[in-house]
């Protein structure tokens, strides 16, 4: 059994050390927001936050996670009130939908480092994320929408 | 616009009160595939073929007939349905039709989310709809007032009286169910659209920023268990024998069994499941691909070129002599890669099977094709599988085959608790349905005023027709499509086909033959224009004298595009198409940099008549250039001795974020009626980025991907 902390409620789960966290979340834990797009760390949908950074959760074991604090697009916030969730909607980004809770996983990490992040930021950050539908110029007119919701950057 | 619709040729639409009461309103077609379900299950035809229930506690609920993936459906269709019934968008459900006859699609003949045609099929049907429900409510409203219907108007989900009192649909939804059907119904004028017209919010955002979306993946089912498939490493293969030992004796692991499509194993959990197959001994027969590779597919379309002109598409006037009588004529060859899908949500299914029926969960175009292999597999009749349809994490065509749904059913049925099957990404890559390959001749002919008075266009290449909805009598249109409607005014033309198979299922991808043959009519477009000395956007105007919308999308585009205004360095190039009824140019603006294509721009004017939520048209023609880019740059599946070398997004390329250019996306206001969105812009990109490498370089490019040659500079 090994114990986890998932969006601040500590769990226990009964799974292989090596499975992934991707998996633990979906299988054992029912929160499938996470998703499973490549199992390689190469698409970004399973991201979430581990300790406050974008992390891809296919390839991290469980036995690598325990003592940390793990966020899932479910934690994010309770009723869609993150910013990056309001700019999200307001700028209607997803199309499919299925790669969004990465996108914004990895969004939403971006911000919370760099609250006014430029164009070449948002390709940084943003470059692990793929999305076949295509909306990436909506993401970044919602990553900068979202950076004008959370108001003006306190000063460094 | 038509505003009134006559129903008397169909017994189109019924009601009935429902379980619970409130009204449902069902929609039957006629004519010969109207096989009825509601006999074999009996249930009531209301239920299974409703569009639209209206509960006595006010809650409305709209059934959607296609599959959404991205495309907006569960938004467009809603929209033309409450714009009639005038209810607010943000208070209606949502729900994915069972199989019924009523969702039919007469332009695929089937209950088939494809083609780009929802909206087309929806436009006056959920309209009539609308108006026939709001036509009933008012008529039970009046009838309790003891009024003349003609008196009371609706707003808000509400029937209003001159008097200014108030019953809410819900409160006249039982009464209404028992009113005639209305014969006819009377559809709002476009100057009296609400909505319609109108960027509205999507319906399905809110569940797709906060993780709680139902994919086909997301399925939780009590006592469910989890599988995956090993399947065929070469294409075709079938499994010889099998040594399940060490697999069976893993932890979680429930059951290894042999499958129609490979080897299943099943567990606990998705990971129990696939550590197990990495343990199974299996030996394949390879079968009739194991000597399948590019080099021999390329053989194999330009033997079956030069066996003949195949069948004719379309013959106008005398090609073989224009092209000899024509000042300039020039032959090329052009061909064209497989491609995969790659949706980001992996192939998979759950099924649920009982003794006396199957519940079938997934994400699917066909819900009758998915219901009818379901019911092959479970040995069960097809009436006896219902169909959810989940949310698809992304569709492009892939999810209109079925090849993943029966091992779910099988190791469903063996086990006895529903079994949910994923796919990897390397299963997903490997086993998809690939975009065909193309090999195409063509000719041309310009006279000495730079008028193309002939074209020959040969097309040789797979048909999917024949494979997923056989038969095919003559031509399968899905191969000759932005061919056999040649935007130009050429008088003597001819389009052919030859049907060769390539040993390997290939499948629809969005914008099917629109794909490879606008790249190759576009490119060749600009082969004769070079030919007769002319600009390419010049030439392409004088050949489109009687042709209004393409002259114009095509020179708005050059417009917005400052067409021969680029500063040094840069260079464009041009392409227009007319598919799914929409109307599209494209200018790609492009440099040269390390031997490799940078593109900086891309500005697409669409012309796709009557927009319904122009939003999700502006994102699907942004969505449909970046499918374009991907292909255009990198798109290529390979084999080596029938096994597909492509595995993950590492070696199959897809555009990301920080790649993706400037996109400027003009949609013109029309009201002709309603285009394809969903596919239309994919097409244009890559005859746009060749001809513009052909400025920049003097190269002209007949294969695809750019990607993988080497550019020089001029």
């Amino acid at each position: 059994m090994t114990t986890i902390t998932v969006n601040n409620r500590n769990l226990n789960v009964d799974a292989a050390p090596d499975t992934p966290l991707l998996w633990v979340l979906r299988d054992h834990l029912g929160m499938t927001g996470t998703k499973f797009g490549c199992g390689m760390a190469l698409c970004g949908a399973c991201t979430v936050h581990i300790d406050g950074a974008a992390t891809r959760s296919c390839v991290l074991p469980l036995s690598a996670v325990e003592g940390k604090s793990i966020t899932t697009i479910e934690g994010l916030s309770m009723d869609r009130s993150h910013a990056v969730q309001k700019a999200w909607t307001e700028l209607d980004v997803p199309q499919c939908g299925y790669c969004q809770s990465g996108q914004i996983m990895s969004a939403a990490a971006l911000l919370k480092t760099n609250p006014k992040p430029n164009d070449a930021d948002i390709d940084a950050a943003m470059s692990g994320n793929i999305c076949r539908c295509g909306t990436y110029p909506r993401i970044r007119k919602a990553i900068h929408r979202a950076a004008e919701l959370l108001g003006p950057a306190a000063p460094k | 616009m038509k505003t009134t619709s006559d129903l008397s040729r169909r017994d189109f639409l019924n009601a009935t009160v429902s379980v619970g009461g409130g009204l449902i309103l069902a929609l039957t077609l006629p004519g010969p595939g109207n096989r009825s379900n509601a006999a074999a299950t009996g249930k009531s035809v209301g239920q299974l073929n409703a569009w639209l229930k209206i509960a006595s506690d006010n809650s409305i609920t709209i059934i959607v007939d296609r599959s959404e993936m991205g495309q907006g459906v569960y938004t467009a269709l809603p929209m033309l349905l409450a714009e009639e019934l005038d209810i607010d968008l943000r208070v209606i459900r949502i729900e994915a039709a069972p199989v019924g006859d009523a969702y039919i699609n007469p332009g695929n003949g089937g209950q088939v989310t494809g083609t780009s045609n929802s909206v087309q099929d929806a436009w006056e049907k959920l309209r009539i709809a609308g108006a026939t429900a709001r036509s009933m409510l008012i008529s039970a409203a009046a009838k309790r007032w003891r009024i003349d219907p003609a008196q009371c108007h609706v707003a808000n989900g509400t029937v209003i009286n001159p008097q200014g009192n108030v019953l809410t649909y819900g409160e006249v939804a039982d009464a209404a169910a028992k009113e005639p059907v209305p014969k006819s119904a009377k559809l709002k004028p476009k100057s009296e659209f609400q909505l319609i017209g109108k960027s509205q919010l999507r319906i399905d955002t809110p569940s797709k920023v906060d993780g709680s979306a139902e994919f086909g993946l997301d399925i939780k089912l009590p006592g469910m268990l989890h599988a995956v498939l090993a399947q065929s490493p070469v294409l075709g293969g079938k499994v010889k024998t099998i040594d399940a030992g060490a697999a069976e004796k893993m932890p979680g692991v429930r059951k290894v069994m042999v499958a129609a499509s490979g080897v299943v194993v099943v567990a606990d959990h998705f990971w129990q499941a696939l550590k197990a197959r990495e343990a199974l001994a299996i030996t394949w027969d390879a079968g009739a691909n194991v000597h399948l590779d590019n080099p021999s597919i390329y053989a194999l379309l330009k033997t079956a070129a030069a066996a003949g002109a195949g069948l004719s598409a379309r013959k106008d006037g005398d090609v073989d002599s224009a092209l000899k009588s024509a000042k300039q004529s020039l032959s090329a060859a052009y061909y064209l890669p497989l491609l995969a899908h790659a949706t980001m949500e992996p192939m998979n299914c759950t099924a649920d099977v009982k003794p006396n029926g199957c519940d079938l969960y997934v994400g699917t175009q066909v819900q009758q094709v998915a219901q009818v292999t379901a019911a092959t597999a479970a040995g069960l009749d097809p009436a006896q599988v219902r169909v959810f349809t989940t949310l698809l994490g992304g569709g492009f065509g892939r999810r209109l085959d079925v090849d993943f749904i029966p091992a779910a059913v099988e190791a469903s049925k063996a086990l006895g608790v529903p079994v949910k099957v994923i796919w990897t990404r390397e299963d997903d890559m490997t086993h998809d349905t690939y975009r065909p390959p193309a090999y195409e001749e063509v000719s041309g002919g310009v006279d000495a005023a730079g008028k193309v008075i002939a074209w020959k266009l040969h097309i040789t290449s797979p048909s999917i027709t024949a494979r997923m909805f056989p038969p095919v009598k003559g031509v399968d249109d899905s191969v000759i499509e932005a061919a056999v409607n040649n935007l130009y005014d050429v008088p003597n033309l001819s389009v052919s086909y030859s049907r060769q198979e390539i040993g390997i299922d290939v499948g629809y991808m969005r914008s099917v033959s629109h794909a490879p043959n606008c790249f190759v009519i576009e490119s060749f477009m600009d082969e004769l224009a070079a030919a007769a000395g002319k600009n390419p956007y010049e030439f392409r105007l004088a050949q489109l004298a009687k042709k209004p919308r393409q002259r114009h999308v095509l020179q708005l585009a050059a417009e917005r595009a400052a067409w021969g205004k680029v500063p040094a360095g840069r260079f464009q190039g041009i392409a227009l198409m007319e598919g799914y009824t929409t109307h599209l140019a494209q200018v790609a603006e492009i440099s040269i940099e390390h031997g490799q294509v940078k593109v900086h721009k891309i500005t697409c004017v669409v012309d796709c008549g009557q927009m319904v939520n122009p939003r999700i048209v502006e994102s699907q023609i942004e969505s449909g250039i970046i499918f374009g880019l991907t292909a255009a740059l990198w798109g290529e599946v390979t084999l080596e001795g029938g096994r597909v070398q492509q595995t993950n997004f590492n070696n199959y390329r897809l555009l990301r974020n920080n790649e993706t250019p400037e996109l400027e996306v003009h949609l013109i206001d029309s009201d002709a009626a309603p285009g394809g969105i969903g596919e239309a812009a994919v097409p244009l990109v890559a005859p746009a980025i060749c001809n513009a490498i052909f400025t920049a370089t003097g190269t002209r490019l007949r294969e695809l991907p750019i990607g993988k040659q080497k550019l020089l500079k001029a």
